[in-house]
C-alpha cells in the first residue's frame, strides 16, 4: 500500500515544476527556474539608439553583450525605478541570453500541474499567449511567464527576423 | 568498435595525401623528375589504395591501382613524363578527389567519369609503354565480381628484397608494440581479411601475429596504419629474412616491455623498420634508401605531433576568456591606481607583471587563429597552370611570403577575390607570348603573388609583367557605360574604375575572365573584410593590385570619442583627421543640411548625438569637434564632443543576443567593464538622413522605424 502511494507521489513530483517568482510593482509573476541563468543587480547599462524604450540597452556578463528588457515598462506600470533592489533575472531563451529588470525577486516555487491554471483572454498590454497559465497559491496569484514566447515575439524586438 | 569508425581519419590522411600529391605533380620537371617527388606521388597513391581496400572503397580501389602502377612505369622511367601526361594525372588526382568526396557522403562515385579516367590511364599505358595495366584479362568497364584487397597482379615482379612474399602466399609476422586490447582485436580481424592468421598471442606491449598472405608487406602496413601508428607496427617475413634492407634492429620480444612499459614506443635507433618506404627506395634506387626512409618518417612525424586539429569555436571561446582576463586586469589596474597612501611595491610588481603576462597570452592567443598565407598560395600554381593552358600564355608563378600570417576567418575569404584577381591578371594584364617578344619582353609572363605584414594590416600583391592599365580604353569604356569621368582624372581614379559594376576592357570575353562580372565583387569582398584595394600600373611594365587587410577581426584599433555622456568607438582605420570646425567653413544647404569645407572639399555633416538621440551633447556647432571619416569611398565630418584617446578594443557582435543595430557595427567592452558601441559611419549617415526626412513636414507620416529599416536595407 505504502509503496504504490510512494510511487503515485513520485509521478506527482515528477511533474512538479519549479518557479522563479518576480514581482513587477504589486504583482507577482513567475518564470521557469530552468529558464534563468543567474540574477543580477542593474548596473552599467549602455543605451542603444532607436530602440523601443523597454529595451533599456546592453550589458557586459563576463565578456558576453547582453540586452536588457524592462518587463516593467513593457507592461505599461505606473512606478519604474531604478534602485538598489531593482534586479535583472538573466535568461536564457532559443540560444540567446536576454536580462530582465524586474522590482524584485521573492522565492522559488514549487508547482504542481493542478495548481497551474490555464490563463483567461484577457490583456491588451499582455498577450495571452505569452503566458503559460496562472499559478495558485493559498492566496497568492502567480502570473506564469512563457518567457520564451515573449521574448522572441515580435513586439519585443529583441530578434532579427528572417524575413528581413 | 565498428570498422566505420575509422573512415574519418582515412577521409582525412587520404585528402592529405591528395594535396600532397597535387603539390608534387606540379613541382615536377617534366623533362628531368626528381625521383623522390615520383616516389612520393607513387607512395600516396599506394596508401590511399590499400585504405580504399580495406574500407571497401572498390572504385576508388580500382583507380588508385591503375593510377599506381602507371606511377610505378613513370618512376622506373620507362614512361617518359610529358606536359600532357601530368595533366592527365593531376586530372586522375581531382577525380580521386571527387570519388573521396562520394563516399565520405556515403554515395556512390560517378561510374561514367571513372570508366572515362580508367579508360585514359589504360590508353595512356598501351601508347607509351605498350601494356595493359591489369594484365589484360579483364575489362575495365565491368565491375570485377570479386570484392575488395585483392591480390594485385604486380605489373613486372621486378627484382626486389622480398621477391617471395608477393608472388605466393608467404608466411610473416606481424609484431604489434604497445597496442590496447581493443586495436590489437580489430587489428586480428583486419589481418583476417587480408590472409589467414595461424597464430596470434602476447601482451599489450608486444603481440605476435603470423600470417599467411599473399599481401605485400607494405600493404599489411599501410592496412594498419590507419589503426596505429607506423613505428607501433613491424613485419619481417617468417623465414627470417628481413623484409628491410636497412637491417632493422629486430625487436627483441621482451626488450621493449622491459625498458619502457608504458611509455610511446620509439623503436631503438632508426626507425628503419617501415617496409614501404624501403621498398619502394629499393626499386627506384637502392643508394637512395635511408634517405627515402628518413624522407617519410619526417614527413610522417610532421604531420602528427606538431599540429592539432581544434574546432574553431573551442579557440574563439579561449580568445573570450582572455579578453575577459584583459578587462579584469585593467579594472584591477585602475583600482589599485586610486588606492591612495597604499604604496605596496610588491603589489604594485604584481600588477604589472600580471598585465605583462596577460598581454603575451594574448597574444599568444590570437596567434592561434592565425594560418600562413601558404594555405592561400598553395592552390595558385594550380590556378595559374590551367589559367595559363586556356589562354595560350607562357606564365611563371612566384609567391612571396607564404609564411606570413593572416586571421583564418579572413583566409578563407580572401580565396575567391584573389582567385579572380589572378585569373584577370593572367587573361587581361599578361600579354600572348608573340606580343611579349616582339615589345622585347621575355616570352614567358611572370605573375608574383606576395604577402606581407605592415602597421596592424597584412597586404597581399598581384603583381604581373604585363602591358599595365590602357587609360584611354578605361576612359572610353566607362564614357560607353554613362559613368561620370573627365579627362583631368588623376591615374587612381581611373584605375579605380575597373571596379565600377559591369565593367570589363577585355576587347572579347573569353572563358576566363571578361564578363564584367566580378571587380566590383571583389572590392566590396575585400570591404567587406574591412580592407581595401589599390591599384598601381604603368603602361607596358605592368600592373600591381594590393589589397590591405586588417590581420583579424577579432580586434580592432579604435578611436574612442565621447558625445555627451555616452562613450562610443570609432574604427581607426577609418579616420583621417579631426579638426575644430570654424564658423566660416559651414554652410548650410537646403534647409539643415550642413556640408563642413575641408581644404576645398565639402563634405557632409554627421551629428552623431543627433543620428543616435544623446541627451546631454553639445549643439554648438563650432564648440564640437569634426572627426573626419572615411566609410566606403566616401568622406563625412562626424560631429563629437570629445576625442578620448585610441585604443585596441576587442569586437564583440550584438547579434549574437541582440539583433543589429543601425548606425552601428559592434560592440566592446570598456576597461571599466562597461559596453560601448563601435560606429557604422555609412551607417550613422543613412541613420542621419533618414531622421532628416523624418523632420520634414511633408515625410512627417513616415515612422522612424519605416525609414531606419530603409537605411538599413540599402
Amino acid at each position: 500500500m505504502s509503496q504504490t502511494n510512494d510511487a503515485a507521489l513520485a509521478a506527482a513530483e515528477a511533474h512538479n515544476r519549479e518557479f522563479l517568482v518576480f514581482s513587477l510593482g504589486d504583482e507577482e509573476y513567475a518564470v521557469d527556474i530552468l529558464k534563468v541563468q543567474e540574477i543580477r543587480g542593474y548596473e552599467n547599462v549602455t543605451r542603444i539608439a532607436n530602440a523601443p524604450d523597454f529595451i533599456k540597452g546592453v550589458t557586459n556578463l563576463r565578456g558576453v553583450i547582453v540586452p536588457i528588457v524592462d518587463l516593467r515598462i513593457k507592461f505599461h506600470l505606473d512606478k519604474v525605478e531604478y534602485g538598489g533592489q531593482t534586479v535583472v533575472i538573466v535568461v536564457n531563451v532559443e540560444d540567446r541570453v536576454v536580462g530582465i529588470v524586474v522590482d524584485g525577486v521573492s522565492d522559488v516555487m514549487t508547482l504542481s500541474p493542478d495548481q497551474i491554471k490555464p490563463a483567461p483572454e484577457f490583456g491588451v498590454t499582455l498577450s495571452s499567449d505569452f503566458l503559460s497559465g496562472l499559478g495558485s497559491l493559498e492566496d497568492r496569484m502567480l502570473v506564469i511567464v512563457d518567457i520564451d514566447k515573449l521574448l522572441t515575439s515580435d513586439e519585443m524586438a529583441l530578434v532579427d527576423r528572417v524575413a528581413e | 568498435m565498428d570498422i566505420t569508425d575509422f573512415y574519418d581519419t582515412f577521409f582525412e590522411e587520404a585528402e592529405e595525401l591528395l594535396a600532397d600529391m597535387e603539390r608534387y605533380l606540379l613541382e615536377l620537371d617534366v623533362d628531368a623528375p626528381d625521383t623522390e617527388q615520383l616516389n612520393a606521388i607513387f607512395r600516396a597513391a599506394h596508401s590511399i589504395k590499400g585504405g580504399a581496400g580495406t574500407f571497401g572503397f572498390d572504385v576508388l580501389q580500382r583507380t588508385t591501382h591503375l593510377f599506381e602502377n602507371l606511377l610505378d612505369h613513370t618512376r622506373k622511367g620507362e614512361l617518359k613524363l610529358r606536359r600532357d601526361i601530368v595533366d592527365i594525372f593531376l586530372e586522375t588526382k581531382d577525380m580521386l578527389s571527387d570519388q573521396l568526396d562520394a563516399y565520405r557522403n556515403s554515395d556512390e562515385p560517378d561510374q561514367e567519369a571513372f570508366e572515362r579516367i580508367c579508360e585514359t590511364l589504360q590508353r595512356l599505358a598501351l601508347e607509351e609503354i605498350g601494356q595493359d595495366l591489369e594484365g589484360g584479362s579483364t575489362s575495365v568497364a565491368a565491375p570485377k565480381p570479386q570484392a575488395k584487397p585483392e591480390p594485385e597482379p604486380k605489373p613486372e615482379p621486378v627484382a626486389s628484397d622480398e621477391p617471395d612474399i608477393e608472388a605466393d602466399s608467404n608466411h610473416c609476422i606481424v609484431t604489434l608494440l604497445n597496442v590496447g586490447e581493443k586495436d590489437r582485436q580489430l587489428l586480428v580481424e583486419e589481418l583476417g581479411q587480408l590472409g589467414e592468421v595461424i597464430t596470434h598471442g602476447g601482451d599489450e606491449a608486444c603481440y605476435e601475429v603470423t600470417l599467411a598472405s599473399s599481401v605485400g608487406n607494405d600493404d599489411i602496413e599501410a592496412v594498419m596504419c590507419f589503426i596505429v601508428d607506423a613505428d607501433q607496427v613491424q613485419i619481417r617475413s617468417a623465414g627470417g629474412v628481413s623484409a628491410s634492407p636497412a637491417d632493422a634492429p629486430e625487436p627483441e620480444k621482451k626488450a621493449p616491455a622491459q625498458q619502457q612499459p608504458t611509455a610511446q614506443p620509439t623503436p631503438p635507433e632508426a626507425p628503419s623498420p617501415k617496409p614501404a618506404a624501403a621498398k619502394s627506395a629499393g626499386e627506384a634506387k637502392p643508394a637512395g634508401d635511408a634517405k627515402s626512409a628518413k624522407a617519410k618518417s619526417k614527413a610522417k612525424g610532421g604531420g602528427e605531433s606538431t599540429s592539432i586539429r581544434v574546432s574553431v569555436d573551442k579557440v574563439d571561446q579561449i580568445i573570450n576568456l582572455v579578453g575577459e582576463l584583459i578587462i579584469t586586469q585593467s579594472m584591477l589596474d585602475q583600482t589599485v591606481s586610486e588606492m591612495e597612501g597604499v604604496a605596496d611595491s610588491a603589489l604594485l610588481n604584481g600588477m604589472s607583471l600580471l598585465q605583462r603576462n596577460a598581454r603575451d597570452l594574448q597574444e599568444s592567443v590570437m596567434s592561434i587563429r592565425m594560418i600562413p598565407m601558404d594555405f592561400v598560395f598553395s592552390r595558385f600554381p594550380r590556378v595559374v597552370r590551367e589559367t595559363a593552358g586556356k589562354l595560350g600564355k607562357e606564365i611563371e608563378l612566384v609567391t612571396e611570403g607564404e609564411s606570413t600570417e593572416l586571421d583564418k576567418s579572413l583566409t578563407e575569404r580572401i580565396i575567391d577575390p584573389l582567385t579572380h584577381l589572378v585569373r584577370n591578371s593572367l587573361d587581361h594584364g599578361i600579354e600572348p607570348p608573340d606580343v611579349r617578344e616582339a615589345a622585347g619582353k621575355p616570352r614567358t609572363g611572370k605573375l608574383i603573388l606576395s604577402a606581407k605584414h605592415q602597421g596592424g594590416n597584412i597586404i597581399i600583391e598581384v603583381i604581373d609583367d604585363g602591358a599595365g592599365l590602357n587609360r584611354d580604353r578605361l576612359l572610353a569604356k566607362a564614357r560607353e557605360n554613362g559613368l561620370p569621368v573627365s579627362d583631368t582624372m588623376s591615374d587612381d581614379e581611373v584605375w579605380q574604375l575597373i571596379f565600377a559594376p559591369g565593367f570589363s576592357t577585355a576587347k572579347e570575353v573569353t572563358d576566363v575572365s571578361g564578363r564584367g562580372v566580378g571587380m566590383d565583387v571583389v572590392k566590396r569582398n575585400i570591404q567587406g573584410m574591412g580592407g581595401h584595394v589599390l591599384i598601381m600600373s604603368t603602361p607596358g611594365e605592368g600592373t600591381t593590385i594590393r589589397i590591405v587587410l586588417p590581420l583579424t577581426l577579432a580586434i580592432l584599433d579604435g578611436m574612442s570619442i565621447k558625445v555627451g555622456n555616452e562613450m562610443f568607438i570609432l574604427p581607426l582605420s577609418a579616420v583621417l583627421e579631426s579638426l575644430q570646425p570654424a564658423k566660416e567653413d559651414l554652410y548650410a544647404m537646403a534647409g539643415d543640411d550642413v556640408v563642413l569645407k575641408v581644404r576645398d572639399e565639402y563634405l557632409p555633416v554627421v551629428a552623431v548625438h543627433e543620428a543616435l538621440d544623446v541627451p546631454n551633447a553639445k549643439t554648438t556647432l563650432t564648440e564640437t569637434i569634426a572627426v573626419i571619416v572615411q566609410g566606403e569611398g566616401r568622406r563625412y565630418a562626424l560631429l563629437v564632443d570629445d576625442l578620448v584617446g585610441q585604443q585596441q578594443v576587442v569586437v564583440k557582435n550584438l547579434e549574437t543576443n541582440y539583433r543589429k543595430v543601425p548606425g552601428v557595427s559592434a560592440a566592446t567592452i570598456l576597461g571599466d567593464g562597461s559596453v560601448a558601441l563601435i560606429l557604422d559611419i555609412t551607417g550613422l549617415h543613412r541613420l542621419s538622413r533618414a531622421k532628416k526626412e523624418k523632420r520634414r513636414p511633408e515625410r512627417g507620416l513616415q515612422t522612424l522605424e519605416v525609414l531606419t529599416e530603409n537605411a538599413l536595407e540599402n
